[in-house]
């Protein structure tokens, strides 16, 4: 280095410069960093507010087939048949009903062709056919899951995987529809083989647009390496949570003949999917968690196939119940269920909340929602009785339980939570094991539940999926328990990685500065969504900060009142340029920045309506309702069934509608064709089915939307 | 136990994933002077493992608890302790008051403030617990210190116009941009060096691959436009 006098003034300088340009560049750095734990926040306290509602639906549910005096005979088959929603079949109706012997596959159809016993040709074939975005047909489809129900039959609650056998074995977590990240996986780690072992650890379906044909190449693989292969239930293998988050909208747009039939069978799958793995008896898969008295004897014992849906929560009366029981089985059953229970005793009465603590104390409002919400699905528990096993014929194993006087004698009720627990519970960083209040089921459980699960069956490790990770993974309680995703890209491009994913060639030409802008993006557009959506709540706690009626309130007071409302525990302050543009002296104009929300949800007329408001805030809860209404997946209710489910759901929401509000509400889109109401229609003419695009904004002039805005717009 | 998990390289802090991690926290680089600029080592960022995340997120409390016990007094205070707390909740994984002392750098330059990497050693050591590492840095000290921090308006920010003359005095024949090899050693071997990492991202954001150049003006006209003006006045 040359060190001349000149020189040295310039290195001197240089040296500045650097550090002013680092002291810069870090600080930009540290910005982003803020902003991408933001943003992960925002979607995280989105999503856990949502599965907490699909709770609250059920319990909901619940309340009703309790307290709800049907006016009439046919409203009170109406209720109960929202409940019964798996119909009773025995082995020999369900093959009848999803027959598919009789379906021919034309000539025309290119599609892979499948044989019976299946051989890796075919599995390469369907890799294929499906990254041709080629469709399997329903026949090959529903043969498929015909022999998958049959393997799967066999298997033990807890499968058992040994290293020695085969020198790998790779365990997957969540892929939620995402057909490229299994494709990626088999790239990067090839394919099943004698050699290479697979455990796919739950949640294969819902939210990505290809769950079926993820379904359909692991069954496949399932059945052509039967000891490599192996499968986990994970709390989406559900046909109630399927409703909601997409799957079964997604095999009925695929499949709109065969649909209902292929549905009907995969539930009659999932039920039958092993719980969990225990890989070289050490090594504990499963999808969700534990909890403290989480058994593992027990659930290799208890009959998997009964739980068709882990969040049903009805209630039957006595007298139902032994009714049911002799039109199942055609005869005299004893009433008492094979665990030797008495029958239930009559029912305590729903909790009723009491009178909520003013919202001006925040921490005792939120405490007291938690409580009563908690005590809600307590109750709820209380109630849960589950389906009698309609579906099967007694198997040998059960028939030895209703007569074996050693048989356990542990209840409905417990088998129930276990699986609950297996399937839903999420790991904590504190000691000690506590309900899982957010999702609405399972348990949090801290490091000495997992020291103690671990040691009670001498144990080495818990691998667990269910939560999305941003790294697509991560460890934790000392290291004894790692959570796997492997659904990149989760909440949007660049939010996630997956535990097998290398950035995707889209994404890596992204600099990690665009990465997060777009994903914050799309977070804070599903925040505003939920602002507008609360926007009278909203107007009522921004009045109470503003009692001169100046139309301002302080910015302070804006974060405070907007976390009073949406409960989402995000940083408020932190987010608020985002959130709002325009302020004068640190005061905000509240009544025009709700407008402009309201705008750029609707981007055309403004909305006024408290009923659209209503139901644009709880449209996937109505969207639900609607699809369990719709039992046999034809996009059609009757004008009858419309009419009860908004006098439920308008008691429910506490909404006044008259009658002649309903009416008007319906001939305004164009409904009444026979009777019946297309509520396909009906959803989109509320823009209740999500949009990926913006582009059909566009198209809107004289979208039913804006008949109907005019009608209710008053 | 032959298991082979599923993993890929831990997202933006490659290669160090799978370290196996000491029970206490090192320090960051004890050994970082509080003189002037430069007698830090090379590459002084501490051994990055995989930061802790905790469970899902739970309710924040404390930035509403402020709201009650603080009002009354000076409200701008009041205000500066909120942002300050919810800063600070933001990287709080646990729940429990604490963030990990590598985060602190992000919290305070997410609040306003442009420190140099020697100051922020300065005042993470005003932070930290004193009997011995723990790794953390608990809400009770970090708050104090911090308000005085925003209420002093210390580590100002950079303007434009200072930091396009910092570009220019690197830049020794003033074309108007830096080449990658210069703009390379100065910033890993210069100053509070980069590290590899560091230096990768602003190359990502700034560089002209074509021509291996940045060409500073424009980079720093890109940078600061994305920046909301949101500082604590």
């Amino acid at each position: 280095q040359d060190h001349s006098p000149g020189c040295f003034c310039f290195c001197s300088l240089a040296f500045k410069a650097a550090v002013l340009i680092q002291r810069w560049y870090r600080r930009y750095v540290a910005r982003l960093e803020m902003r991408r734990r933001c943003t992960w926040r925002i979607f995280q306290s989105i999503e856990y507010a949502c599965e907490q509602d699909q709770i609250k639906l059920h319990n909901f549910f619940s309340y009703l087939m309790d307290h709800f005096t049907p006016s009439s005979s046919k409203e009170r088959d109406f209720i109960s048949r929202m409940f019964i929603s798996g119909e009773s079949f025995k082995e020999a109706e369900l093959e009848k009903y999803c027959d598919y012997e009789s379906m021919e596959v034309p000539d025309s159809y290119t599609g892979p062709h499948l044989s019976f016993p299946l051989l890796p040709d075919h599995a390469t074939a369907l890799l294929e056919a499906f990254k041709q975005k080629q469709q399997l047909h329903a026949r090959y489809v529903l043969n498929l899951l015909h022999e998958t129900r049959k393997h799967l039959k066999q298997l033990p609650n807890i499968s058992h995987v040994s290293t020695c056998y085969s020198e790998e074995v790779t365990v997957c977590g969540d892929l939620h529809g995402q057909l490229d990240d299994l494709f990626l996986i088999f790239y990067k780690n090839g394919l099943p083989s004698p050699s290479k072992s697979y455990v796919f650890n739950g949640d294969f379906v819902d939210r990505g647009k290809q769950s079926l044909e993820i379904l359909i190449i692991l069954f496949t693989f399932l059945l052509i390496y039967p000891k490599e292969v192996h499968l986990n239930r994970g709390n989406h293998e559900d046909h109630m949570v399927n409703l909601r988050y997409g799957f079964a909208k997604e095999v009925m747009q695929k499949y709109k003949v065969h649909g209902k039939k292929i549905l009907k069978m995969i539930q009659n799958v999932f039920c039958w999917l092993p719980l969990a793995t225990l890989i070289d008896q050490k090594v504990l898969v499963i999808h969700g968690g534990i909890s403290d008295t989480t058994d593992l004897d027990m659930l290799e014992k208890i009959q998997r196939n009964k739980f068709i849906s882990v969040l049903r929560g009805k209630k039957r009366k006595e007298s139902n119940r032994n009714v049911e029981i002799q039109e199942v089985n055609g005869e005299k059953n004893a009433e008492a269920d094979p665990a030797g229970n008495e029958a239930l005793p009559s029912l305590p009465l729903q909790p009723r909340p009491a009178q909520a603590p003013s919202m001006a104390n925040r921490l005792e409002f939120s405490r007291w929602v938690r409580q009563t919400v908690q005590e809600q699905i307590e109750w709820c528990r209380r109630l849960v009785d589950i389906s009698e096993s309609e579906d099967e014929e007694p198997t040998y194993s059960s028939m030895v339980s209703l007569t074996d006087l050693d048989a356990p004698c542990w209840t409905r009720q417990e088998e129930w939570k276990q699986i609950l627990d297996i399937l839903w519970s999420d790991p904590m960083p504190q000691e000690g094991c506590r309900e899982n209040t957010v999702r609405g089921g399972g348990c949090y459980f801290g490091p000495d539940v997992t020291a103690k699960i671990l040691e009670k069956y001498n144990l080495q490790f818990l691998i667990r999926s269910h939560e999305c990770k941003q790294e697509g993974y991560e460890f934790c309680h000392n290291r004894k328990v790692l959570t796997i995703f492997s659904a990149s890209n989760y909440y949007e491009i660049g939010s996630n990685r997956g535990a097998y994913y290398q950035a995707n060639k889209a994404a890596h030409t992204l600099t990690m500065t665009q990465r997060i802008s777009r994903v914050e993006e799309s977070a804070f557009r599903a925040l505003r969504e939920k602002l507008f959506a609360h926007t009278s709540a909203l107007i009522s706690a921004f009045k109470a900060y503003d009692k001169d009626n100046t139309g301002r309130i302080t910015l302070s007071n804006w974060a405070t009142a907007v976390e009073s409302v949406l409960h989402l525990g995000l940083p408020w302050r932190m987010l608020r340029p985002q959130l709002v543009r325009t302020t004068e002296d640190g005061m905000l104009e509240y009544k025009s920045w709700l407008d402009d929300l309201a705008m750029e949800q609707r981007s055309q007329e403004r909305i006024q309506s408290s009923l659209l408001e209503v139901i644009y805030r709880n449209r996937s809860n109505l969207e639900t309702i609607f699809r369990i209404i719709d039992r046999d997946h034809s996009g059609l209710i009757s004008f009858e069934e419309f009419h009860q489910t908004w006098k439920l759901f308008s008691s429910h929401m506490n909404i006044e509608l008259t009658d002649d509000g309903i009416n008007d509400l319906v001939r305004s889109i164009d409904f009444n064709k026979d009777g019946n109401i297309d509520f396909n229609e009906f959803l989109e003419a509320f823009r209740l089915v999500k949009q990926t695009h913006t582009t059909a904004k566009a198209e809107n002039r004289d979208h039913p939307s804006q008949q109907l805005c005019s009608v209710l717009g008053r | 136990m032959k298991a082979a998990t599923a993993r890929q390289g831990g997202g933006r802090r490659d290669g160090c994933a799978w370290q196996p991690r000491p029970g206490r926290r090192p320090r960051p680089s004890a050994a970082a002077p509080r003189g002037p600029p430069g007698t830090v080592p090379p590459g002084a960022a501490v051994e990055r493992g995989p930061l802790r995340h905790g469970s899902p997120w739970r309710r924040r409390g404390a930035a509403a608890m402020a709201e009650q016990e603080g009002n009354g007094e000076d409200g701008a205070v009041a205000e500066i302790e909120k942002k300050i707390i919810e800063a600070f909740e933001v990287f709080d994984h646990e729940c429990n008051k604490t963030v990990d002392v590598r985060e602190i750098g992000s919290i305070v330059r997410s609040l306003g403030c442009f420190p140099t990497e020697a100051e922020l050693h300065e005042l993470l050591a005003k932070v930290e617990e004193e009997e011995e590492p723990t790794g953390y840095v608990h809400l009770e000290k970090f708050l104090p210190v911090m308000t005085k921090v925003l209420l002093d308006r210390s580590y100002r920010p950079i303007p434009e116009d200072v930091l396009l003359h910092a570009f220019e005095a690197l830049d020794e024949n003033k074309c108007g941009y830096l080449t990658k090899d210069e703009l390379v050693k100065h910033m890993t071997e210069e100053g509070e060096p980069f590290t590899e990492e560091e230096m990768e991202e602003m190359l990502s954001n700034g560089l002209d691959p074509e021509t291996n150049t940045v060409h500073y003006r424009d980079y720093i006209s890109m940078m600061i436009v994305e920046e909301p003006e949101d500082l604590p006045q």
